[in-house]
């Protein structure tokens, strides 16, 4: 009998569904429990949250997710891989021991730590070696902003979860692995998968793929005949179910809703793609114009067919450097002409914000209910019954965003009638933190794992 | 339009999923039929798409082909505003750029949508 091995999602993001790992683990069996916590902009998030205090810079939720998970992981010996160490794995690792201790499982659980991916405190040494980790859309050396940079983090791939599986980890802890590297680690550690056994490897990838958005893939923020799919509000987030040859079935638990069919597994194969024949990750290259998918039952789709090929001499880098300030508010004007009196809002405010001599790097007004989204392909709004009138402003000096916030609510006693929808006050001024893509040869990057108990 | 040709909405022969890459939308068209999948090859090409977004997108539009998905990838460059945290835009992430897609109406032969049974679309 071939041997299948089950990987469940249970977080897509930082702020998904608290109980969604309870449900994958209790919900049927599974083996492993694979949970997303970073997005690119989480970085530098956890990073202020670290200068701030040291013990911090990791996703806390996660150590809720596993005490709400431990006895019955425990029970049935399935594993966990979580990027939640964000950029502290070993803090989080602390915090996750102390807290299975804590639940009177001392002893009976090993944390596996990967560390290795920040390059925060070697970035001038790299520099100065020549990487000079240009941005990968325009060009620009690191050495531009490097005063401002607050996180230097290198995507990393599964091997190293695989090394801390290997010495008998039970959950891994990693900070910016890649969302994928979750998923595959598990299928590399049990199955045995040569570094170079590039289709298989692409099948790993693919199936993280659909895994890493939690149920966008089994029926949340699915277009396809929306109306039809039931019970959402209590979605099952998406299993694989995958053999040995990198074939697999993605699923969810029974008594769940939501819905996994070929067209819920094909959004998610499209979200966020680039050049589908090269789907880049330091393990792989997949080529995702080699996927098929096919309806295996209800809520069952087979997901076999994938090719990939050598990974490329280059690991991705997530950087993130301060970029000045932002604040964004809004009012709403209603019928009769609503769309007409939020114009003439917009008007007054930048004639205001003239006068007051302050100058933005840029200013965005949009009227949301009327063309917001869809610019001109909405037409002009002019039938509205409300319209949101939202203005934002970006720059570099603090005080002028501060300014421009005063000037918004004075518009509900001395601008166009008809508005409201000010309850919310002042919007808050924040720090723009921006994203800065980069790549570095992958040699200069060396992970470590250590395992604890 | 001549007699002998009609309108057809994506809305109507397609699903669609968007996301971000920097300042870059992904907008991923998918056939609701197999065999409707030749038609947005030959129809929704990189002008066309270009130009219904038109002032929304800054950049070039790039496309690929996924037969295996009856699905087509467009990459519009310089949707978002900067995208990311620096975008002040409702929609920064780029995640309802595939509904604006929807709205596209494709002109093709009478015939042809008899024959694969396209919804025919009344309106501009």
């Amino acid at each position: 009998m071939t041997r299948t091995v089950r990987v469940a999602s249970g977080q897509g993001f930082w702020g998904d569904s608290l109980d969604a790992p309870r449900q994958q683990v209790e919900g049927g069996p599974i083996d492993y429990l694979m949970l997303d916590y970073l997005a690119e902009v989480t970085m530098s998030i956890l990073q202020k949250q670290k200068e701030r205090d040291p013990a911090m810079g990791y996703a806390r939720d996660f150590i809720g997710a596993i005490e709400s998970v431990l006895p019955a992981i425990v029970e049935r010996g399935v594993k966990v891989i979580a990027n939640a160490g964000g950029v502290n794995p070993v803090a989080c690792a602390q915090a996750l021991v102390a807290a299975i201790a804590k639940a009177g499982y001392a002893g009976r659980v090993k944390v596996g730590v990967v560390t290795g991916d920040d390059l925060l405190p070697r970035l001038d040494e790299l520099i100065a070696a020549g990487h000079e980790l240009k941005h990968m859309e325009t060009g620009a050396p690191l050495s531009s902003v490097r005063g401002r940079v607050l996180s230097a983090n290198a995507y990393i791939g599964s091997t190293p979860i695989v090394e801390a599986l290997q010495q008998g980890a039970q959950i891994v802890v990693t900070g910016r692995s890649t969302d994928t590297a979750l998923t595959m680690a598990p299928l590399r550690h049990e199955f045995g998968w040569a570094a170079d056994s590039w289709n298989q490897l692409a099948s790993g990838i693919v199936a993280g793929h659909i895994l890493e958005c939690g149920a966008q893939s089994s029926g949340g923020n699915c277009l396809h005949d929306w109306r039809s799919i039931p019970d959402l509000a209590n979605v099952g987030y998406p299993i694989a179910e995958v053999q040995s040859d990198g074939t697999f079935v993605i699923t969810k638990h029974p008594n769940t809703g939501g819905r996994v069919s070929v067209p819920s597994v094909t959004e998610q194969l499209v979200y966020e793609m680039g050049d589908p024949r090269s789907y880049i990750t330091p393990d792989v290259v997949a080529d995702f114009t080699s996927i098929h998918v096919a309806a295996d039952g209800e809520n069952r789709v087979r997901v076999h067919g994938i090719t990939g090929g050598p990974a490329t001499p280059f690991l991705k880098v997530s950087i993130a450097y301060r970029a000045g300030y932002k604040a964004v508010g809004s009012l709403v004007y209603c019928w009769p002409d609503a769309m007409e009196k939020a114009q003439a809002a917009d008007r007054i405010i930048r004639e205001r914000l003239d006068r007051l001599g302050l100058a933005f790097d840029q200013i965005l007004s949009e009227f949301v209910g009327a063309n917001a989204t869809h610019g001109h392909l909405a037409g002009d709004g002019a039938e509205a019954p409300e319209v949101q009138f939202r203005i934002g402003v970006r720059g570099a000096d603090r005080a002028s965003v501060e300014r421009f916030t005063r000037e918004i609510a004075p518009l509900v006693l001395n601008g166009p009638p008809s508005v409201t929808g000010f309850a919310g006050g002042r919007p808050k001024v924040e720090e723009v933190i921006a994203y800065w893509p980069a790549l570095i040869d992958k040699r200069v990057v060396t992970t470590r794992v250590e395992v604890v108990s | 339009m001549s007699d002998d040709m009609v309108k057809v909405q994506l809305l109507d022969i397609s699903h669609t999923r968007s996301g971000d890459k920097g300042d870059m939308a992904n907008c991923g068209v998918i056939a609701l039929r197999p065999e409707w999948y030749p038609v947005l090859v030959r129809e929704l090409t990189t002008e066309r798409v270009a130009a219904h977004y038109g002032a929304l997108i800054a950049g070039t539009v790039e496309r690929f082909e996924l037969p295996n998905l009856h699905a087509l990838n467009f990459l519009l460059h310089g949707a978002l505003d900067g995208g990311g945290t620096l975008s002040l835009k409702t929609d920064a992430q780029g995640k309802v750029v595939s509904t604006a897609m929807l709205r596209l109406v494709l002109t093709v032969p009478a015939a042809e949508a008899r024959a694969l049974a396209l919804p025919v679309h009344i309106g501009s």
